[in-house]
């Protein structure tokens, strides 16, 4: 059963052949089986009652009843939201995040809360304040992050989907380590309310899940204006449309032969290229295009999102919620100064750092102001490069998932976001999908799509599914 | 350093806008409510909430730019002011940097000298942060949110202010205009209108400027008049020691009347503004700039025209009232039903009503006076029923009971005399009571004329219709 | 590009942070290392463009004004450390 899909669990309770507590159930007691390997999860919802949560709101679509974990950084009401952090150890918050009580209007269980690295910085899910996750393939190596223990979850199977959120590669790395499918849609598509905020201009919630579909499926459900997020895009209702056939027939995929190149690893080189012909096979044109000052983008990123987030987090000072320290303070600032300490890690506290300076008066045209230029130039090389192709077809992360503590000085780990952080800063729809594997280790490939055109890059992974079954492979130890 | 220093003094003057939510969210901004009960989950930063920006907020702002010429550009910007202060959850204001919704303007004021062009450099759209109260509590400073978020726009003055009185007139001139533009309701107490001073001095004759300092926080025209006059007696004791000033905010203390250093402030703060990822840039478009000018009422400028040009008032008059919101409403209310003239209601109406509001510690916005009430009176008089002296104590009378101008006169009998055969018995007895001033007045003293209106108007307890007596009186000397 | 000691503190004081001398050691190397990574960018030629400050394509969306909150007064206040008679409380502070 673990390895249904959506519409294949939806097939089973419409039949009656499982009821919606069962289906339930058998996932609730393998988030409590393997949840302690993988520290997955910070949160499980023992006592859930599908059956009455259904009748009661009279939902009957093809989302009711199928399960699903919230990465921790969304906002549900009444149960401990941490981010992560200490800092949220013991914060329920009054609401619910749009994402969370849309798809519970459709008709999902909540099972849970993911773990995932504090405030979302992180690209190893080493930085939760509740320990490490481990990636379900190899408990010695790490998930990705920041989504980690969305990836983790959906990876081991404790769930057939999470929600995560995606800044500079938060969903399509940790999706790539854990051999699952990630989307991040355009910004402005899922509404950022309630989503505990990194870089709002960067932020995007999204799925993970086994598939292509089941994503499609439940981004559907998640996505559409929201009147309580101002970045949030009025358009029509997105439907998700899935492809019959993998026939890629007329297709034009963007490739970047440099990237490819620069893959130190020759298995995943090899995987990328695997992948590339299969896509070839269907009938896909490869067409090469170029994003010039791709290379900079890592720049204007760690320079963007730290600034960002050393705003984003100043609320969290100890007044209205969250950690207050205990030690006597005699005035407000040296309390400021002892819980922000406290709260908050030291990898976050090195980019509030980092985004304090680069706001600071005498930095600011130089840095932030010279990031912002480099990122509409990024967005240009992309518009320039969708002149010509439907959809680009790159890497996700030049190395597999590594062992933890392998690179405890996070510096080292910003560098190889370098394939992720691009689209990001334009502000694309982009995802990651299973390939060949790597000595046993999953190997992700990259869709990236113009602005709005989530179809092409789900319905492009959907088509390389039919084809391929990396997306079903399942780490041995939790079958 | 000793000799002449001269004044520069600029404005930031924060302007809470009249609306009936706050600026982001959707929360009541109505003054007074119990603590913390006006407070969205926005408001107290939780996280996750978003800022969605109030409709209202940006007419109103758009109408006060337009009231002052100034360029409102196509595309305007909010922007994070980021400081830490418990009555600012988020740990960053919401304001605006690079693009404000008002560029440059420029408004008019009344000095000693003239009329005085004041420029304005800019107006930005703000929130207000909530409300720290440090008397409540011996070991700890209490929070109320409930005004965390309201909006306001900050309107920022050139330094082209060079005395207190020159700095009030101009606070009272957009205190005027906003409250005018119907946008804020100018309770001084509620601090819907709060001001910043910047004062500084430099050498007569001098381009540069000198340090200034800042004046936090002065919400009474009385007051910013008192901390400015203080703050450059300050600075002119330091300079003429040879010292210099520091720049630095600080407080204006009313009971020592008195500025001093505002100790909270005191690391050079480094607000670290950045455009705010929360918020789109906005358009302005053109049909909202449209709607925001037809909904504008009449300015003061053009109604000071019209006034003397229409109505025929001394400029004098004319401009004191049509720079007050109140006046020129009454005024002009009450001249729609009188067929007095403009410029005898006018002239009523600054003298002799304002008096009677001054002994009442009262204003017109709450007469107990209607404007219709006052027009019969203001018809009384011009139709010669009552004189001026009358018709200011018929207008006590109405003050007190709230009867009407027409009914005091007939229940109080103070119609004028205006039979001219009673007026000549009048004048007959005084004449002839006064000898010794009739010769005088004969001699060729003139000034006994007024003498014997005072006697005629004693006689008839000031009733006896002025121009009448005036032609009767100079008959009968004449005759004698 | 190099932060000194000095620009560290300011940073720390900014961010209302408590760092201890290794953190800030440590913190320290790192922001040169990003810093130093950072520095790449300053080759790029942007003369001509213009600052892209966020990747939304479209304009601000309004609301209308009007009161569509109730008192969360209960609920807020039940989320903070220190509260009493209706107010968050914090240490004294003095202006």
């Amino acid at each position: 059963m673990i390895n249904l899909s959506i519409r294949e669990l939806n097939q089973l309770l419409a039949k009656k052949q499982i009821s919606t507590a069962e289906l339930s159930s058998v996932y609730l007691d393998r988030c409590r089986q393997f949840n302690p390997s993988l520290n997955a999860l910070l949160h499980i919802n023992n006592d859930i009652n599908p059956e009455d949560l259904l009748t009661a709101n009279q939902i009957d679509g093809l989302l009711s009843g199928i399960p699903i974990i919230h990465k921790d950084l969304f906002s549900t009401q009444g149960v401990t939201t941490t981010a992560g952090s200490k800092m949220l150890a013991d914060y329920a918050p009054p609401f619910d995040a749009t994402v969370v009580s849309r798809l519970s209007q459709a008709g999902m269980m909540s099972l849970g809360k993911a773990n995932m690295d504090e405030f979302a910085m992180g690209s190893s899910n080493e930085y939760s304040y509740f320990g490490a996750v481990k990636n379900p393939w190899d408990l010695k190596r790490v998930p990705g992050g920041s989504s980690g223990g969305s990836a983790a979850a959906v990876a081991a199977r404790l769930t057939p989907v999470a929600t995560a959120s995606d800044t500079g590669g938060s969903i399509r790395q940790p999706a790539a380590f854990c051999g699952i499918t990630g989307i991040k849609p355009s910004y402005g598509r899922v509404s950022r309310y309630g989503m505990i905020a990194f870089a709002s201009s960067l932020d995007q919630g999204g799925v993970m899940a086994v598939s292509a579909d089941d994503c499609g499926l439940v981004l559907e459900a998640m996505m559409g204006h929201d009147d309580k997020d101002s970045t949030s895009i009025k358009t029509e209702a997105w439907q998700w449309q899935a492809p019959q056939q993998p026939s890629m027939k007329g297709l034009k995929v963007g490739v970047i032969p440099g990237w490819v190149e620069q893959l130190k690893d020759d298995d995943i080189k090899r995987s990328t290229e695997q992948a590339l012909k299969t896509l070839t096979e269907q009938g896909a044109e490869l067409i090469e295009v170029d994003l010039p000052h791709a290379d900079l983008a890592v720049a204007a990123y760690y320079i963007l999102a730290p600034a960002e987030a050393s705003a984003n987090l100043a609320r969290f000072d100890g007044v209205r919620f969250g950690h207050q320290t205990s030690q006597q303070c005699d005035n407000i600032n040296a309390m400021y100064r002892k819980t922000r300490s406290e709260g908050f890690g030291d990898e976050v506290q090195r980019r509030i750092m980092l985004g304090t300076w680069a706001l600071s008066s005498g930095y600011y045209d130089d840095y932030y102001c010279k990031a912002q230029r480099i990122r509409r130039l990024i967005s240009e090389d992309f518009k320039q490069a969708f002149s010509q192709v439907d959809v680009m077809a790159v890497p996700v992360s030049p190395e597999v998932a590594f062992k933890q503590g392998d690179k405890s000085d996070g510096v080292n780990m910003y560098q190889a976001d370098q394939f992720t952080i691009p689209a990001s800063l334009a502000g694309l729809p982009c995802l990651s999908m299973p390939v060949q594997p790597a000595k046993g280790l999953p190997v992700g490939l990259q869709l990236i799509g113009p602005y709005f055109d989530e179809q092409v890059i789900l319905s492009t992974a959907a088509q390389f599914q039919m084809v391929t079954d990396f997306h079903k492979q399942m780490p041995e130890a939790f079958v | 350093m000793s000799g002449q220093w001269d004044v520069v003094i600029g404005l930031e003057i924060h302007v809470r806008l009249a609306l009936d939510s706050k600026l982001f969210s959707g929360a009541s901004a109505q003054y007074g409510a119990s603590p913390n009960s006006q407070v969205s989950f926005l408001d107290a930063a939780l996280p996750g909430t978003l800022p969605v920006v109030n409709e209202k907020a940006i007419d109103y702002a758009v109408r006060f730019g337009l009231s002052i010429d100034a360029e409102i550009p196509e595309v305007t910007r909010f922007a994070r002011k980021n400081y830490f202060y418990p009555d600012l959850p988020k740990g960053y204001q919401i304001s605006q940097m690079d693009d404000p919704i008002v560029g440059r303007g420029q408004i008019e004021i009344e000095t000693e000298q003239g009329t005085k062009t004041i420029n304005i450099t800019r107006a930005h759209l703000e929130e207000d942060a909530g409300k720290s109260i440090h008397d409540q509590y011996d070991d700890w400073t209490a929070i109320d949110l409930n005004r965390a978020g309201t909006a306001l726009i900050e309107v920022v003055s050139e330094p082209e202010m060079t005395s207190a009185k020159e700095a009030v007139a101009y606070m009272r001139a957009i205190y005027n205009r906003v409250t005018f533009l119907g946008i804020c309701d100018g309770n001084l107490q509620e601090g819907s209108f709060r001001c910043d001073a910047n004062v500084s001095l430099k050498p007569q004759g001098s381009e540069t400027l000198g340090t200034r300092a800042e004046i936090k926080n002065l919400n009474s025209f009385r007051f910013i008049e008192k901390a400015i006059n203080y703050e450059i007696k300050r600075q002119k004791k330091i300079l003429a020691q040879g010292e210099s000033v520091v720049q630095e905010t600080r407080l204006y203390d009313a009971d020592k009347d008195q500025t001093r250093t505002m100790r909270g402030k005191e690391d050079a703060n480094d607000y670290r503004y950045f455009p705010d990822p929360d918020l789109p840039a906005l358009n302005i478009i053109t049909d909202r700039l449209d709607r925001q000018r037809a909904a504008m009422p009449e300015l003061p400028e053009a109604k000071l025209n019209r006034y003397m040009e229409d109505w025929q008032l001394p400029e004098e008059n004319a401009r004191q009232i049509a720079y007050d919101v109140a006046m020129a409403k009454f005024f002009e209310a009450s001249q729609a039903q009188t067929k007095a003239k403009p410029a005898d209601n006018a002239k009523f109406l600054i003298t002799d009503f304002n008096a009677l509001l001054n002994e009442q510690d009262s204003d017109l916005a709450d007469s107990k006076i209607s404007p219709t009430d006052y027009a019969g009176l203001m018809d009384a008089m011009a139709s010669g029923e009552i004189s001026r002296k009358i018709a200011k104590q018929v207008l006590d009378k109405m003050w007190a009971s709230g009867e009407s101008a027409a009914t005091i006169i007939e229940q109080q009998g103070l119609a004028q005399i205006s039979d001219s055969d009673a007026l000549h018995k009048i004048i007959t007895r005084v004449i002839k009571d006064n000898p010794d001033q009739v010769e005088q007045f004969k001699a060729g003293n003139d000034k006994m004329f007024n003498y014997f209106i005072g006697q005629v108007m004693k006689q008839t307890k000031g009733q006896a219709n002025p121009a009448q007596t005036k032609q009767i009186l100079e008959e009968q000397l004449n005759n004698e | 590009m190099s932060i000194n000691r000095k620009e560290l503190t300011e940073m720390a004081q900014l961010a209302q942070l408590d760092l201890n001398a290794e953190q800030s050691r440590l913190i320290g190397q790192s922001l040169n290392q990003i810093t130093d990574m950072v520095e790449r960018i300053k080759k790029a030629d942007t003369a001509q463009v213009e600052p892209m400050f966020h990747p939304c394509q479209f304009w601000m969306p309004l609301r209308d004004d009007g009161v569509t909150e109730d008192s969360h007064k209960e609920q807020l206040l039940a989320l903070a450390k220190q509260s009493d008679d209706n107010f968050y409380l914090v240490p004294k502070v003095i202006e």
